[in-house]
């Protein structure tokens, strides 16, 4: 039962702000996945909330009760860290009950404790071996067993599982999604990879700089970002953003991107939604993921010719580089769809999944269409 | 054969132009090494070794009579002598283990970011730098009873240190934590500097308070390295000679070595005092050993 808020939460290293304005309200048995850019600051404030860090303003709230001047230890919470830190001279039983015996729990309850977890994480075969004669997957769940023996108030993880190969990531990434729904604790997960966040979380939370960009559930973030960093940074492939114009033609909207000679179809509510100022301004943007760019063979009502420039065949389905004008679209196809690079396709764009930002503040428009 | 496994002079090098092959070269650096090592270190020592078994007396021309394990068996049965061991082994355990405490103890304080870390830590070396003789005359004058500079600092009045035969012996133990634990807290120092940062911070998350963490962290991982300084440390210590010998001639200073020094060249008797040092000698390796077995058993991991 823990509630973690962050309260305008600012940090220096010397004169340079690693962390700006911080505020940040996590629920209990919530799984947030702080996600962002190598130096963006997320170790820095997991390190903040777990204490092993100061912080230079603001309040950081367990349970409704502030402790930012409390001591790690006061915290009662657990904290895997990115390079596991398992004590190299002990074993992973003695690794496990450490917590346990630093607090003076009898030996019978250590025992059952660790053999529990042990159990839990099916490592009770490695329980008499050395940090040193484990494989990385392995010493990963010592380092979560480590985390949970103790039932913290509250979980941080720091990448635990950046060091592993492609394969053991996706095998521990549902071993630590299985495990927080069996145990069920309030935790904060730090991450770079927008893959594991989006099948982990809960909630996710996007830091660039020190600033928190925008919170919200995985679908949320991927199908309404709120500003552009958000938009390129999460999805693979990337979105496609270009600068574009709205205007009426014919009595019904078009969006012309820039350096193309026709526009796209859009849905006539798209005048009333934005202010044309903005895209005679140049400062609008539209931007589409991938699958929202539609393309046929043939000509249709709505589709602007456009030559395929670079297929990327990735198994299930096709990147295909589109040039349209000149500018680059990428769209995403069947497998084979289109043939071969200079093919002559017709393509259009979803209205319902266009996102409009303002390019200068780099916001979201909020267009739902 | 070594011969085959060397490479062959490049021919450009200056030696290869003065028609020097491979193998002189190694007999020109490694000959005379070898040779200084059996004239003064292996003859001697097999030398000793064949006097120990006889009643030869370097004072007096009388030719070495053969006597076999005696002088080991009359060593071994003198009370005397292990009245000079049992007064060694004190000051073994009291120098090595000032030594560990002290210089484990000031490693521990440099073990964090201070002003001047570099410049104390060289300034604390500075008495394992001097010499044994220099300390023990010095130190013979800070202990003076009447205007030592030691009484004066403690306020003991004419406490006598070094001609209080209770006191002698760990007179001169201090001196020798004085003199070495600035190497046990060298060795110490690079041992707790290179416990990593992180494991700190994890016993913090995993509430560890600081004597947990003293215990259950840092000393198990600068164990190994300690355990050398204090292997280092017990074999000297066990040897000593000059502190004791130039500070005090207590009897009850008289360590090991010194009553070795008395019979072989006070009391002339060269065979029985070859016989102990054979005797000291094999203790040492005993005892070293001892520390080595723990050692490994320490490093395993
Ligand atoms: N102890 C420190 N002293 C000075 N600057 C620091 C310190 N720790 C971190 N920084 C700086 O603060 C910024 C944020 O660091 P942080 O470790 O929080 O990034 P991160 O988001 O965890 O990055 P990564 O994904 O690479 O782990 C970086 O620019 C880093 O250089
Ligand atoms: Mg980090």
């Amino acid at each position: 039962m823990t509630q973690i808020e962050l309260r305008g939460i600012q940090k220096f290293f010397g004169a340079v702000q690693v962390i700006k304005d911080l505020n940040l309200k996590i629920e209990d048995n919530e799984f947030i996945v702080l996600l962002g850019q190598s130096g963006c600051g997320k170790t820095t404030t997991l390190r903040a909330i777990a204490g092993l860090e100061t912080i230079d303003e603001g309040d950081i709230l367990i349970d409704g009760q502030a402790v930012q001047h409390l001591k790690c230890s006061d915290r009662d919470i657990a904290m895997v860290f990115q390079s596991f830190s398992l004590y190299p001279h002990m074993t992973v039983y003695e690794n496990i009950a450490f917590p346990l015996r630093a607090t003076r729990m009898s030996r019978s309850e250590v025992d059952k404790a660790v053999r529990g977890i042990a159990g839990v994480l099916r490592i009770t075969d490695l329980l008499n071996r050395r940090p040193s004669a484990l494989s990385g997957g392995d010493m990963q769940r010592v380092a979560i067993g480590r985390a949970l023996v103790r039932r913290p108030k509250a979980m941080l993880m720091d990448e635990p599982i950046g060091a592993l190969d492609a394969k053991l990531r996706e095998e521990m990434r549902a071993e630590i999604k299985r495990l927080h729904l069996e145990q069920g604790s309030t935790t904060i997960y730090v991450t770079h990879d927008q893959v594991e966040a989006m099948s982990l979380a809960d909630r996710i939370v996007i830091m660039h700089e020190g600033i928190l960009q925008q919170v919200g559930s995985p679908s949320e973030v991927y199908s309404y970002p709120a500003n552009l960093f958000v938009a390129q940074f999460v999805g693979s492939p990337v979105m496609n953003i270009a600068k574009a114009q709205v205007s009426e033609e014919a009595g019904s909207a078009r969006v012309t991107v820039d350096g193309a000679e026709k526009g796209f179809a859009f849905p006539n509510e798209l005048l009333g939604k934005i202010d044309r100022l903005k895209g005679a301004n140049g400062s609008l943007a539209l931007g589409i993921r991938p699958e929202g760019v539609m393309v046929e063979h043939q000509a249709r009502e709505g589709f602007l010719p456009v030559e395929a420039q670079i297929i990327e065949p990735l198994g299930s389905y096709d990147i295909v580089d589109l040039k349209l004008g000149s500018q680059m679209l990428r769209a995403r196809t069947r497998s084979g769809f289109v043939a071969s690079a200079g093919d002559k396709v017709f393509a259009r764009i979803d209205p319902t999944q266009a996102h409009f930002f303002d390019t200068k503040s780099g916001n979201s428009l909020g267009v739902r269409l | 054969m070594a011969t085959a496994v060397m490479t062959t002079l490049d021919q450009r090098t200056r030696a290869a132009s003065r028609g020097m092959s491979d193998i002189s070269i190694r007999n020109l650096f490694i000959i005379p090494t070898i040779l200084f090592l059996i004239v003064f270190n292996i003859f001697p020592l097999l030398y000793s070794l064949y006097y120990s078994f006889t009643d030869f007396r370097a004072s007096t021309n009388a030719p070495a009579n053969f006597v076999g394990l005696q002088n080991y068996r009359e060593l071994l049965n003198d009370p005397f002598i292990w009245s000079n061991f049992a007064i060694t082994a004190q000051y073994v355990i009291v120098s090595v283990t000032g030594q560990v405490l002290v210089g484990f103890g000031v490693a521990m304080l440099l073990n964090r970011d201070i002003p001047f870390k570099g410049l104390i830590t060289t300034l604390l070396l500075l008495p394992m730098m001097l010499s044994m003789a220099v300390v023990g005359l010095f130190w013979k004058l800070l202990y003076d009873p009447s205007w030592g500079v030691i009484n004066y600092a403690l306020g003991l009045g004419n406490f006598e240190w070094l001609a209080n035969p209770k006191m002698a012996l760990y007179a001169v133990a201090i001196t020798d934590i004085w003199m070495w634990s600035p190497f046990v807290m060298l060795l110490s120092l690079a041992g707790l500097s290179a416990v990593p940062k992180h494991l700190y911070e994890a016993a913090a998350i995993d509430r560890a308070g600081s004597f947990y963490t003293f215990f259950r962290i840092t000393l198990p991982l600068v164990a190994p390295i300690l355990m050398i300084a204090i292997i280092f440390r017990t074999m000297e210590a066990f040897k000593t000679f000059d502190l004791a010998y130039i500070l005090t001639s207590q009897p009850t200073t008289e360590v090991i070595s010194i009553r070795l020094y008395k019979m072989a060249f006070q009391e002339w008797q060269t065979g029985r005092s070859c016989a102990l040092a054979y005797i000291v000698l094999i203790m040492v390796i005993a005892i070293t050993n001892i520390y080595v077995k723990y050692l490994n058993k320490v490093k395993e991991r």
